[in-house]
């Protein structure tokens, strides 16, 4: 599963076109969250997408499992547009993508016993079952993400951050979806936690055949577990590539800046690295710049830049980037 | 440093690797339930704890106090008007020579039947307007917003004299009053609550997983809300059983020979110095009755929220 | 070199519903003059407690010093009055804090933010302060600086805002700064210009750094020594180079070994640390990291061992595997 098959006969399994999602801001303003975002991610791959705060892969996460209504633009999971669903198709739909999220407390329902938590899913479904039934299925959703059955019949607040993740987990898992959605999943864990919880992720991954779409700004952590990554800036898609390729040959200079702006554990045997530091702040998204949304803080930038939009494109096999000079 | 705990001396045996680690992964404490939690702490407080039981008493002895005094409430009894406390009568008798044990405690009944009315249409008209509009939210809490901060602006007595336009005064005008603007302050409780809650993640996670808005506004928001609302409650009932009380005194609530505790104090009033039990058995009835829910109230929003108490 | 902050068995606590949590147990360490210190460690590991100990900044009650000393220059903390505390926090010690959006005061302009420390502190008159003021919005970097002297908070961006906190933190030369996971709340690329600033003011100012992390990266970047904290504990202490090349506690090595390096190799497996730390209600009587450790001893279950030295530098471990009897039985 590790590398991507792109020669397979079917299609993606998920396939985002042109998606844009802008919100209301008052005053007439709109605020441009995510632009014309296109993307395809293959069944049983890990798409990595980083980013900075507010540059817009949240609310692109949240856009593709329709918790947003697009502003424009199509995501076909298996070839349906999902937007176009309603009723009881978008219902079933829900079965099949499933969402991780950041806050292992917040996510959680402090109200819910652990098993009405992870029974939640089956419940909305209907696939509980008897009351049986639903009990040895949660023991099971338990056990597979390394908890233990007696935890069942406990409260949130009395676990761990990383206990409350894979509560979150066998959530998510309940309904066996087929893509799961991970936002910033491992970003409010400890570091010796955050292991634990990629790991599984991983081992799930491997015996179920799940797809991830992950959401995270820990570079090193998204390097580890994507078999490609986006880059987003400023709610545009600036580069995507192979996470190898990507971190050894970065191409858009946001990507080269964010990759040489990573602190190391310098373990003696790394070179020290030039570093670039971007000057400057990130632009609001409310009032982007014209043409490139980098080009305020970008050390190449010319008129060219501000005048034309780059087009997002090819620019080795499987490498894409939105530069004029990559 | 650490000298406390080294307890044993140190010898070659005690450095074999550990064949069996302790459990790495504790779950902590022990399970317990958000009520139970509630519940320890708000034992924990003697104030809430003392106006808890004499809510309790006020409550029984508003059921049964009538049937056990051996005189009812309503019949005069001219031999015996003015009658201090004895054991005939045990709260002594008022000017007609009615019983003031079964009074007070008829007076009791129509007060707490105030606050409960008050308490249920927090519940029904307060929490479903409040959540309506926290969980639709945009236009239509605009809306919505706008008819109740007009409802209030309204001052209580000015409804319920309207309403005696119309009306008979009865312990009915007082209620109906209430029902006009007694649930708005609870539905603007309900109302910040819930905003803040639907977005929280577990409210996400839940439409992800396909739910509706009913199972999201009534298995998620609304418990979660629980909270603000009991303690709402619990505040809304004492200031009705003023109202109630105030009201009746003024001659605009409920009239003889019903008995209520403010229509009992205003008939005490002229000869206060010479009867003064007609005044002080209901006086001080209706204000260890209002303190009672008030440091209740106050103790059942520690219990929930500790972080509030000093 | 003299001490120029020392903190010898402090321990702190909290009085919490279940008992007493014992955030803080016998933390011992020293700062010498124009060094920079990172105290390294996981959320409820107590390095904010020491931090904001050493402030005497944490609520009494519910949090209580139960015994140790905090001594800077010469002056045991712990035993100032209020009101001799107030004049060593901003003019001997500098902070700054995790989240700049918070510890700023949103209806004061920057400028009365930095010049309130100059003129209570340093006497000075408004108009030097306001100059030194300037000066100091410009030291760290803020474009504008006289513009933006007389802005609200609200106008400044969250690393602009973490400049600001660290001018006011400043702005009486203090012999001392002590940042708080002052980059944990900041984008990457605004992260490496907080620290390439914070390295840079050192060396010109040659201020003593205290930084508080738990990001094993950003020490890298900042610091010469590492203080690691487990469970309310140091474990570990080095120079940075030490600890990162090798680390004699398991819990650093471990630590070290869950993070994902850029030239790992794809989907190579990280090696977790299992469990969770201990409850600190009920710490353990032995090692506080005996149940997640892999060399685990019959000794480490009931004896808390002591930070012992390691090598021929100052390396220091506390850890049982460092005693002569644990290397003998290795051997035999």
């Amino acid at each position: 599963m590790s590398t991507l098959n792109v020669k397979k006969s079917a299609g993606p399994l998920l396939e985002v076109n042109g998606l844009s999602k802008h919100f209301s801001v008052g005053k007439g303003q709109t605020l441009k969250a995510v632009n014309d975002l296109s993307l395809t991610v293959q069944a049983g791959e890990t798409l990595g997408v980083v980013g900075e705060s507010g540059c817009g892969k949240s609310t692109a996460g949240r856009t593709i499992l329709r918790l947003y209504e697009p502003t424009a633009g199509e995501t076909k999971f298996e070839g349906t547009n999902i937007y176009k669903l309603k009723g009881s198709k978008l219902k079933a739909m829900r079965r099949e993508m499933a969402m991780i999220f950041q806050d292992p407390y917040a996510s959680l329902n402090p109200r819910f016993s652990v098993a009405d938590i992870i029974a939640e899913p089956l419940d909305i479904h209907g696939l509980a079952g008897s009351s049986k039934e639903r009990k040895k299925k949660v023991e099971s959703l338990l056990e597979m993400v390394g908890l233990r059955a007696e935890h069942a019949n406990r409260f949130p607040h009395e676990f761990s951050g990383g206990q409350r993740q894979r509560i979150g987990i066998a959530r998510a898992l309940a309904v066996n979806p087929k893509f799961i959605v991970c936002d910033e999943a491992i970003s409010a864990l400890d570091v010796s936690i955050q292991a634990q919880v990629v790991n599984l992720l991983q081992e799930l991954q491997d015996s179920l055949g799940l797809t991830y779409l992950f959401i995270a700004h820990d570079l090193s952590m998204v390097k580890h577990i994507s078999d490609r990554v986006a880059v987003m800036y400023l709610g545009h898609l600036v580069e995507l590539a192979d996470s190898e390729d990507l971190y050894a040959d970065p191409r858009h200079p946001y990507t080269q800046a964010l990759l040489s702006a990573i602190p190391s554990v310098e373990t003696g045997t790394e070179q020290p690295k030039e570093r670039i530091v971007l000057t400057g702040d990130l632009p609001s998204p409310i009032n982007p710049p014209s043409g490139c949304p980098f080009r305020t803080r970008c050390p190449l930038a010319t008129e060219k830049c501000a005048a034309q939009m780059p087009e997002f494109r090819e620019v080795s096999k499987g490498h894409w980037a939105a530069c004029h000079y990559a | 440093m650490s000298e406390r705990s080294n307890t044993k001396e140190l010898t070659k045996e005690l450095f074999r690797k550990l064949t069996v680690r302790p459990p790495a992964d504790v779950v902590l404490g022990e399970s317990v339930p958000i009520w139970r939690d509630v519940w320890r702490r708000l034992r924990s407080n003697r104030a809430a704890m003392a106006g808890l039981v004499f809510m309790i008493i006020v409550v029984v002895m508003a059921i049964i106090g009538p049937m056990i005094s051996p005189h009812d409430y309503w019949t005069n009894s001219l031999e015996h008007t003015n009658e201090p406390p004895s054991g005939e009568y045990w709260f002594g008798t008022d000017d007609l020579g009615r019983d003031m044990f079964s009074r007070v405690w008829m007076g009791a009944r129509i007060s707490l039947i105030v606050g409960l009315a008050a308490a249920a249409l927090d519940l029904i008209l307060g929490v479903i307007y409040g959540g309506i509009m926290g969980y639709v939210g945009g236009r239509t809490d605009e809306v919505m917003n706008k008819a109740s901060e007009i409802l209030y602006a309204i001052p209580y007595l000015l409804v319920v004299i309207l309403l005696l336009v119309v009306m008979e005064p009865s312990m009915w005008t007082i209620i109906l009053a209430l029902a006009v603007t007694g649930w708005i302050n609870m539905s603007w409780i309900v109302r910040g609550q819930i905003m803040q809650l639907k977005n929280q993640e577990y409210v996400l996670a839940a439409r992800s997983m396909g739910a509706g808005g009913s199972r999201i506004l009534f298995r998620h928001l609304i418990p979660n809300t629980l909270g603000p609302i009991i303690v709402t409650i619990t505040l809304t009932v004492p200031s009705a059983i003023f109202a109630e009380a105030f009201l009746s005194f003024l001659g605009l609530g409920v009239q003889s020979p019903a008995a209520s505790l403010g229509t009992m104090i205003n008939d005490a009033l002229d000869s206060w110095t010479i009867f003064p039990w007609q005044m002080m058995f209901p006086a001080v009835l209706i204000s260890l009755t209002m303190l009672a829910f008030n440091v209740f109230g106050d103790g059942l929003r520690d219990a929930f929220d500790p972080k509030t108490r000093k | 070199m003299e001490n120029m902050l020392s903190v010898s068995d402090l321990h702190v606590s909290f009085r919490a519903r279940g008992g007493e949590v014992q955030a803080v147990r016998g933390v011992s360490f020293e700062v010498k003059p124009g060094e920079a210190v990172a105290i390294v460690g996981e959320s409820g590991s107590g390095k904010s407690v020491t931090a904001q100990s050493i402030m005497r900044l944490l609520a009494s009650p519910p949090s209580y010093v139960k015994q140790g000393s905090i001594e800077f220059m010469g002056r045991d903390l712990l035993r100032l009055s209020d009101k001799e505390m107030e004049s060593v926090r901003g003019k001997d010690i500098g902070m700054i804090f995790q989240d700049p959006m918070t510890s700023l005061n949103p209806t004061m302009t920057i400028g009365r933010q930095i010049t309130e420390g100059l003129i209570k502190h340093q006497g000075l008159s408004r108009s030097a302060a306001k100059a030194r003021a300037v000066e100091l919005l410009s030291l760290v970097g803020i474009p504008n600086p006289e513009a933006r002297y007389s802005q609200y908070p609200h106008s400044f961006s969250g690393g602009m805002r973490q400049r600001a906190m660290i001018a006011i933190a400043l702005s009486c030369n203090p012999a001392l700064l002590i940042a708080d996971e002052p980059t944990t709340a900041l984008d990457v690329t605004i992260q490496a210009q907080i620290l390439n600033l914070m390295k840079d003011l050192q060396k010109r100012l040659g201020t003593s750094i205290i930084l508080i992390t738990h990001d094993l990266g950003v020490v890298s970047e900042v610091c010469d020594r590492v203080i690691v904290m487990y469970a309310g504990q140091v474990v570990e202490t080095g120079t940075k180079e030490e600890i990162f090349r090798s680390p004699q506690h398991p819990y650093t090595r471990g630590l070290i070994r869950s993070m994902p390096h850029l030239d790992q190799p794809k989907h190579e497996k990280l090696i977790p640390i299992p469990g969770s730390p201990p409850d600190m209600l009920q710490p353990p009587a032995g090692c506080a990291f005996c149940s997640r450790c892999e060399h685990a001893m019959e000794v480490c279950l009931n004896n808390d061992p002591e930070l012992l030295k390691v090598g021929e530098s100052g390396q220091q471990a506390k850890c049982w595997l460092h005693h002569p009897l644990a290397k003998e039985v290795q051997q035999a």
